[in-house]
């Protein structure tokens, strides 16, 4: 797939699932790149999934199935999960390793599976499968509400985006209001440097 | 969104299809712009809102989807251009005022913009809005991209004035939420302030039934000239090559350029696309079936085009094969595998299937009512009091997710507005109470004629208005009884009582739904009144939205509160409360610290359950 990058990301509602797609999209943008985007609006706030997906290079539509994810970047491990019918076994996925237990798993009585089952899973199906703790390097740069920055960070430093660490800078002084920029870049650097760690 | 004005010729943006529909009407220099706010339409009147007064033009939040097509229509025939956006079940209640307004006409160009919901992502049904404009005998286009979106908001403007009709402009959630690239043609218009001028002609703008014959027949020659028009439309053309023919509109032509691709058979198929479907382009199409002596029609929702096709194919004797719904599922949305799996049916082509990993049953996650909500709280109260015995008409809003279990308030919903006339009829042909529940904006909506309804004809119902003091789910959108908005707090130009006072009805209480024990002793009352006397009784549960209020007030929280070691496990806080702060664990119930937003209804149901001061740093 060396003439398109899919890349699904799913989280849940309020961990900036939109901003992280946006920031992949508005980058291609930049670069001169085809891209597009698509979003599901109105369920975020009320603790729902938030599914978007960003397309680069020769696909028309940003609309992904099954089997069609190039990259998956998961905020949350459950979504990760639910989330793999998207990706095909030359995927590669990022995913957080912090759960957000949904009520029907706090309330319900349902049961969270274990975290390192998780990663077995997806590990068994994607080999290239990256679980690790982006809320902790989100704090380190100061914010946890930058764990979407540090997640596109992460795969911007493993090279799987053909896009410049120099224009997402750019993209960051656009899309964040000033007085988040510098937490952000920050952010954005760490994940880079742990992107880079994981690809050697 | 200021770059929507600023941005000049030549100048490329990632928008969504819904921003750049008001960049092309921007250009297009439109004047006067009214909507409902609806999913997947909401951006649009938005983001005309918060550009109001640095393009200088008049934005209104409409009560419903009716008024915004007679206000938009009056400014329309005054010589002002207008537009009006709305979801897809919102045309059906602008449909009496859109009926008409194709007879009588605009002068300046009218869009009428309906974002349709294949999937019914959030919507109550999945409606094909193609058919109106088939109905009204009006010009529709159908944006694929949000470049199109873009251009064709332009073209509609251009349309609607050459035909001196309302031109329909039809989205769908994959086009008005896709985010793409849009190069601008053009720099916007010139800020003209609106001088419309209204030339009395009743016998054109009156429609009795002899002027109405006249507008008929004069619609039925502009028909025929918006016929030719389809037909010769640059917004039809074809692309690629061979024998295989690909009929397609809006969104599909992605899925079809990547099918096409991936089965690769890019220049082996024609591709006509249809930009403009209404009147259909029987001309255009005509001719391409000479040019393919196979044709596959993929199109979401229902046959529109692939009917109009095979009426053609008949007409000019075609004698090829013609694929569509038999292949293309009618339900929902398509996307890329399914119309690749319909080519290679159509065309006899291989497919090759991929290996699709299957996903293991998971712990769902549906969207529920946030945290501190007020709807849980009135909920709770209604159904202590009333219980399970009661039927609990809803309506369209936040508040539908308590039909939610444990919750489980609402037992029927068809559209806006149904809850209180739906629990009028229920409470005159059956014995149990009757409680309808239905938001603050869904009553200026809808719920108005409703409840005079129920007055003039003696029902004996319970209406609940949740107030709180906004459109919540679309985005914190004004309705006219609003005291907040995002820009403040404000007095409600139409309070909620004062039109539920002149409904007339037996009796209107106002509460407040956090102080649950006021709550519960009000329905109490009222439930014993609605047997003594019978009547339509109304409670206003007033208290703003928590998200909307921190927003706008910037109120720090100043408790949070916390489950004691007196806990006994026994779970009534989440099986008859459940907020989603409850977390069950060990036998015992916390609450988790982030999520709780301090409402204090947890506290007031269970001993339990304290509050903990939060420390000013």
């Amino acid at each position: 797939m060396d003439d398109m990058v899919r890349v699904f990301c799913v989280g849940v509602g309020g961990q900036g699932v939109l901003l992280a797609s946006r920031l992949i999209g508005e980058t291609a943008l930049l670069e001169g790149l085809r891209v597009s985007m698509s979003e599901v609006h109105g369920m975020a706030q009320r603790g729902g999934v938030v599914e978007t997906s960003v397309v680069l290079g020769k696909r028309y539509s940003p609309v992904l199935s099954d089997g069609e994810a190039d990259i998956m970047l998961a905020f949350e491990p459950l979504e990760a999960l639910r989330g793999i019918s998207r990706c095909h076994s030359e995927s590669v996925i990022v995913v957080n390793s912090v759960p957000i237990p949904p009520f029907t798993v706090t309330q319900g009585g349902q049961v969270y599976p274990e975290i390192e089952e998780i990663e077995k899973h997806l590990k068994d199906l994607v080999s290239k499968t990256f679980m690790l703790d982006a809320l902790r390097l989100a704090r380190d740069a100061g914010s946890e509400r930058s764990l979407n920055v540090v997640m596109v960070g992460i795969v911007a430093g493993m090279g799987c985006l053909p896009l410049k660490k120099d224009s997402f800078f750019q993209t960051i002084k656009k899309l964040l209001p000033p007085n988040l920029v510098e937490v952000n870049i920050k952010s954005f650097d760490l994940g880079y440097v742990v992107g880079r760690e994981l690809t050697g | 969104m200021r770059e929507l004005i600023t941005a000049g010729k030549g100048e490329r943006l990632f928008l969504l299809g819904n921003e750049a529909i008001v960049r092309g009407a921007l250009e297009s220099s439109v004047a006067f712009v009214s909507a409902y706010p609806g999913t997947p339409s909401s951006e649009i009147i938005d983001t005309f809102y918060e550009l109001r007064k640095e393009a200088g033009l008049r934005v209104e939040y409409a009560v419903n989807e009716k008024v915004s097509v007679e206000t938009a229509a009056a400014a329309a025939i005054s010589g002002i251009r207008s537009l009006v956006a709305m979801k897809h079940v919102g045309l059906n209640v602008a449909a009496d005022a859109f009926m008409t307004l194709a007879y009588v006409g605009v002068r300046a160009g009218m869009v009428i913009v309906s974002a349709d919901d294949p999937s019914l992502h959030s919507s109550q049904n999945e409606q094909d809005n193609r058919f109106y404009a088939r109905m009204a005998l009006v010009p529709l286009l159908e944006p694929a991209t949000p470049q199109e979106a873009y251009s064709m908001t332009k073209a509609a403007f251009k349309l609607s004035e050459k035909f001196s009709v309302p031109c329909l402009l039809r989205t769908t959630t994959r086009v008005s939420h896709t985010r793409g690239v849009v190069m601008f043609e053009s720099k916007p218009a010139e800020i003209k302030p609106a001088t419309g001028l209204f030339k009395k002609d009743p016998m054109k703008y009156v429609v009795v039934p002899m002027v109405g014959r006249q507008l008929r027949l004069k619609l039925l020659d502009k028909w025929k000239a918006m016929e030719e028009e389809s037909s010769g439309s640059e917004l039809n053309f074809v692309e690629g090559d061979g024998s295989w023919g690909i009929v397609t509109s809006g969104v599909s032509y992605l899925y079809v350029l990547d099918a096409l691709e991936e089965l690769e058979l890019i220049g082996k198929v024609k591709v006509a696309k249809l930009g403009m479907t209404s009147p259909f382009p029987s001309g255009f199409i005509g001719g391409f079936l000479e040019e393919v002596n196979k044709l596959l029609v993929v199109e979401e929702l229902e046959p529109y085009i692939e009917e109009h096709v095979r009426g053609v194919a008949h007409k000019v004797g075609w004698k090829g094969v013609v694929c569509g719904k038999d292949v293309i599922p009618r339900a929902f949305e398509l996307n890329v595998p399914i119309v690749k799996r319909a080519i290679a049916r159509s065309f006899d082509v291989n497919v090759g299937e991929k290996k699709i990993f299957a996903v293991p049953e998971l712990p769902a996650r549906p969207p529920n009512l946030c945290p501190g909500c007020p709807h849980r709280a009135t909920y709770y109260s209604v159904k202590k009091v009333f219980g399970d015995d009661a039927i609990y008409p809803t309506d369209i809003g936040c508040y539908t997710l308590g039909l939610l279990p444990p919750l489980k308030m609402a037992d029927f919903l068809i559209c806006m507005g149904s809850s209180v006339s739906t629990a009028g009829g229920f409470s005159v042909v059956q014995d149990k109470p009757v409680v309808a529940f239905i938001g603050d904006s869904t009553f200026f909506h809808a719920g108005i004629p409703g409840l005079i309804n129920a007055v003039a004809n003696d029902h004996r119902i319970l209406l609940v208005v949740l107030d709180n003091s906004t459109t919540a789910m679309t985005g914190h959108q004004p309705h006219p009884g609003v005291s907040m908005t995002k820009e403040g707090r404000c007095e409600p130009k139409v309070p909620l009582e004062n039109v539920i006072g002149a409904c007339r009805v037996k009796k209107l209480e106002v509460v407040n739904p956090l102080n649950v024990r006021r709550a519960i002793k009000t329905f109490e009352v009222l439930r014993q009144e609605l047997i003594d006397e019978p009547g339509v009784y109304v409670v206003v549960s007033r208290s703003p939205c928590p998200l909307l209020e921190r927003r706008v007030t910037r109120k720090k929280q100043m408790v949070y509160f916390v489950v004691d070691d007196s806990c006994d496990g026994c779970g009534r806080c989440i099986d008859e409360l459940a907020c989603p702060a409850f977390v069950r664990e060990d036998g015992l119930v916390s609450i988790n610290r982030l999520l709780c937003i301090g409402c204090t209804v947890c506290a007031q149901i269970c001993d339990s359950i304290k509050p903990v001061k939060i420390k000013k740093k």
